[in-house]
């Protein structure tokens, strides 16, 4: 071990004895090799009670222009984030200060959120819409801990974010009290079975290089969650004015494609196909993602079944298949699978009675096949790989970067017979589509007039208000049974984002805010369905809203419940055949019910409601869209059926 | 969910399987795999027979339903307002809504107005098929759901979708 102190020197006498040997600084500082050693023999000495009641010196240094933190923005500045979103944090002071003031809280911009949940899902919805991550900063203790369900969700969820923990790793320098309990060893480790990287540097050459590898990891599909631990000494000690130091260049990977002949196996096995079907669920990651998928489904004049995972093929376009799934899956004799997060789940029923079955649904002699990033990258202890797949082709690759290559070897097969029949299929499918939605119309119109609403009223008055605006749906469909997708046009990537990825709750709210921040500069209308459960995990995100003006539509789909926590203990009290009339007990989120236009109210959002008859519901919606379209976020309460 | 009926000797399994509330494909496949002495070409005129039969069914089952409503058809033993207490109570509005529509994410059937019979009825609540939770009789009186259908069976069935201007737009 080396003598500790030999090489403390107090932060506040380092620019004292900086001056003194000023030249020799700068001799070193001149190189970016030689920073590492010298900024880590800056550490100060503890800081004791007395040295701050104490009157100091007149030649104590007290001030610094400079700080680690500061190059810590640069580098973070490099990084191209827009926002970087956090609750303030002591162990994050020193970056927090050098964001807002040196960095003149411009990209990134701070966005204070009400908890570590908060700002992680928020970078979550954001990364979905923009296609890149924002910059989250936490402790590296007790709010990582708050952080971590919305990290799993962003993992499961296949979403780059990007995080960086404050820590203070040296314990002589830590002060007594918070700091200890706030200081860890290794502060990414509880996070580490659900993120990509992680580093803790200990140098700011170091931090800079493990910041842009980080990014350059966190973007390369399959897309993930990684760390970066900042540690407090490296952000706080000065660092001398003029000293130069680099920043790598960041160069972002290119996707991994698939094989070129495993592509051209498939391309064989679709063309020759009758009766294909193209399951499709995290695949578009950009606009080019939906583009391709048409190109190929086109080609084949194959159905798509849109699995929800992502906004993957237009809900409109007449190959979309997507309420048929299990029917096209059952007869088909080709089954390809984009990015599908559970294809056991997609290809086989279950049954959840007190003696669990799966039965496949799929024929015998049915090829199937995958392709899938997730085949690149996968963790042992937490189990969101789903169950193993038995399928003939799998190509371990993105999805997205694979499907031009994938419909030019469809192309190139393609014979005149093979174009006529497809076709034909294609009419058929037209015609089925078309009897799809008129089905849809049909079943919505069901409990139309009932009170509460119901959850397709409900749809079809938000779609009614929104349909002529560059809009962007930024809740997940589940818990509404999908009627937006069953009633509305999307066609664009940013109109649907999937859900929260780890099935965690308290993701919906700071999601589409995240979401919502992202579309701001573009100028979309952004509407959240809202499930009631959810935002009660953590309301403070409509103080964010109002706070940093980010237009928003919330629509609370209020049932007054967790619901499908209710269905669970129903299914147990029948099972046991006794209490059918008690679910609600512990499930049921009533007496008093709650005022979620008050509540927002509460955090300067405009908030309406609740409504409960139909009638209204169409009118309070104008109302509400009036306040977003003029740059704020608003709350309408809506009282709804459960499903 | 499937809801399982008998008609001329034929199963037919009217299910929730494709996000639809109300029929699946399985349903018409199992149908007409009875029909193979019939000596359908099943495998090569399925995929194309299915909306066909589907069609068919729809049209079948809300015309029978129709017709008895408008015919003043007998209406089932049973007290309605009753039923629709219990149809909250027992939480069988929680998978199908509080009017029986139905819901794609819990895979519950539409059963509001219901196209089976009291007695098929009462055997798939006590004995369902796929997901559905069974009610015993010690949970659930075969009286209790005689009510819970009459009252399913008073709901009126609701104009056609093409009929309400904000389902096309």
């Amino acid at each position: 071990m080396n003598k500790p102190k030999k090489i403390e020197v107090d932060r506040r006498n380092f620019l004292k004895s900086a001056a003194a040997g000023a030249a020799a600084l700068a001799a070193t500082s001149g190189t970016v090799a030689a920073q590492p050693t010298e900024l880590r023999r800056t550490v100060p000495a503890p800081m004791s009670p007395e040295a701050e009641v104490g009157t100091p010196s007149g030649a104590e240094v007290l001030t610094a222009d400079r700080t680690g933190s500061d190059f810590m923005a640069d580098v973070i500045k490099s990084l191209g984030f827009e926002y970087v979103c956090a609750n303030p944090g002591s162990s994050f002071r020193g970056l927090h200060e050098s964001i807002i003031n040196y960095g003149g809280n411009k990209s990134p911009e701070f966005i204070t959120c009400c908890h570590e949940e908060s700002s992680v899902a928020m970078a979550h919805g954001y990364a979905k819409v923009e296609g890149k991550p924002l910059a989250v900063l936490a402790h590296g203790t007790v709010g990582v801990q708050h952080a971590a369900m919305a990290i799993y969700n962003a993992y499961c969820d296949r979403v780059p974010v990007y995080l960086i923990l404050g820590n203070i790793i040296d314990a002589t320098k830590r002060m007594p009290g918070v700091e200890w309990a706030h200081s860890v060893q290794d502060a990414a480790a509880m996070i580490r079975d659900f993120t990509k990287w992680d580093d803790l540097p200990i140098s700011l050459t170091h931090f800079a290089e493990s910041a842009v590898r980080a990014y350059k990891i966190a973007m390369t599909p399959p897309t993930l969650p990684v760390v970066i631990v900042a540690d407090g000494e490296l952000q706080e000690n000065p660092i001398s004015a003029d000293i130069k130091m680099h920043i790598p260049k960041l160069t972002l990977a290119a996707p991994p494609q698939g094989d070129t002949g495993a592509v051209a196996e498939v391309a064989r096995l679709l063309v020759a196909a009758e009766t294909p079907v193209i399951l499709a669920d995290r695949m578009a990651r950009t606009p080019a993602g939906v583009a391709s998928l048409i190109e190929l489904a086109e080609a084949l004049q194959s159905p798509v079944v849109d699995l929800g995972g992502r906004m993957n093929f237009p809900t409109r376009h007449p190959l979309n298949q997507s309420d048929r799934h299990r029917a096209l899956v059952a007869d088909a004799d080709v089954v390809l699978g984009l990015e599908v997060a559970d294809l056991f789940g997609a290809l086989n029923n279950f049954r959840d009675q007190i003696e669990r079955t799966t039965r496949s649904i799929t024929k015998a002699n049915a090829k199937l096949i995958s392709i899938n990033a997730n085949d690149l990258y996968i963790k042992g202890n937490y189990q969101d790989f789903q169950r193993y797949p038995e399928v003939d082709v799998a190509i371990a690759a993105d999805a997205e970067a694979t499907l031009p290559s994938l419909a030019e070897a469809v192309k190139r097969l393609m014979t005149d017979d093979r174009k006529r029949a497809f076709q034909d299929r294609g009419s058929r499918l037209q015609a089925a589509h078309q009897q799809s939605l008129e089905r849809a119309r049909d079943s919505a119109a069901f409990a139309w007039d009932a009170s509460p609403i119901s959850t397709a009223r409900l749809s079809a008055e938000v779609w009614a208000q929104i349909k002529d605006q560059d809009w962007s749906l930024v809740s997940a469909t589940t818990f509404v049974s999908r009627w937006p997708q069953r009633l509305w046009s999307f066609d664009k990537h940013y109109q649907y984002l999937g859900n929260a990825g780890g099935y965690g709750i308290g993701y919906g709210a700071p999601a589409a805010l995240g979401a919502a921040l992202a579309n701001r500069k573009h100028g979309r209308l952004t509407v959240n369905i809202q499930n009631d459960g959810d935002l009660m995990y953590a309301p403070g995100v409509l103080w964010t809203a109002a706070h940093h003006g980010i237009p928003l539509l919330n629509i609370m789909h209020n049932n007054r419940a967790y619901h499908q926590e209710v269905m669970q203990i129903q299914i147990m009290a029948d099972r046991h055949s006794r209490g059918v009339t008690n679910c609600g007990t512990g499930t049921a989120i009533t007496a008093p019910d709650i005022d979620f236009a008050k509540l927002a109210q509460s955090m300067g959002v405009y908030g309406d409601g609740p409504v409960s008859d139909p009638k209204d519901l169409g009118p309070a919606i104008k109302r509400a869209l009036d306040v977003v379209k003029r740059g704020e976020p608003a709350m309408l309460d809506v009282v709804t059926q459960p499903r | 969910m499937r809801l399982k009926t008998r008609s001329r000797g034929v199963a037919l399994r009217i299910s929730v399987e494709f996000g639809e509330p109300g029929f699946s494909l399985a349903a018409p496949k199992r149908l007409l795999e009875r029909l193979q002495p019939l000596k359908l070409r099943l495998n090569a005129a399925l995929p194309w027979m299915l909306p066909l039969v589907l069609a068919v069914a729809l049209l079948v089952s809300g015309a029978a339903v129709r017709a008895q409503q408008s015919a003043g058809g007998t209406p089932p033993a049973g007290n309605s307002e009753n039923g629709k207490k219990l149809f909250s109570s027992d939480g069988c509005y929680e998978c199908h809504g509080l009017r029986g529509q139905g819901a794609t994410q819990t895979g519950a059937a539409r059963i509001g107005p219901p196209i089976l019979s009291l007695d098929s009825f009462l055997s798939y609540v006590r004995h369902p098929a796929n997901q559905m939770p069974p009610y015993s009789s010690k949970a659930v009186s075969d009286q209790d759901l005689t009510d819970i259908y009459a009252y399913l069976k008073s709901i009126p069935l609701p104009p056609k979708g093409k009929d309400i201007p904000l389902l096309n737009k």
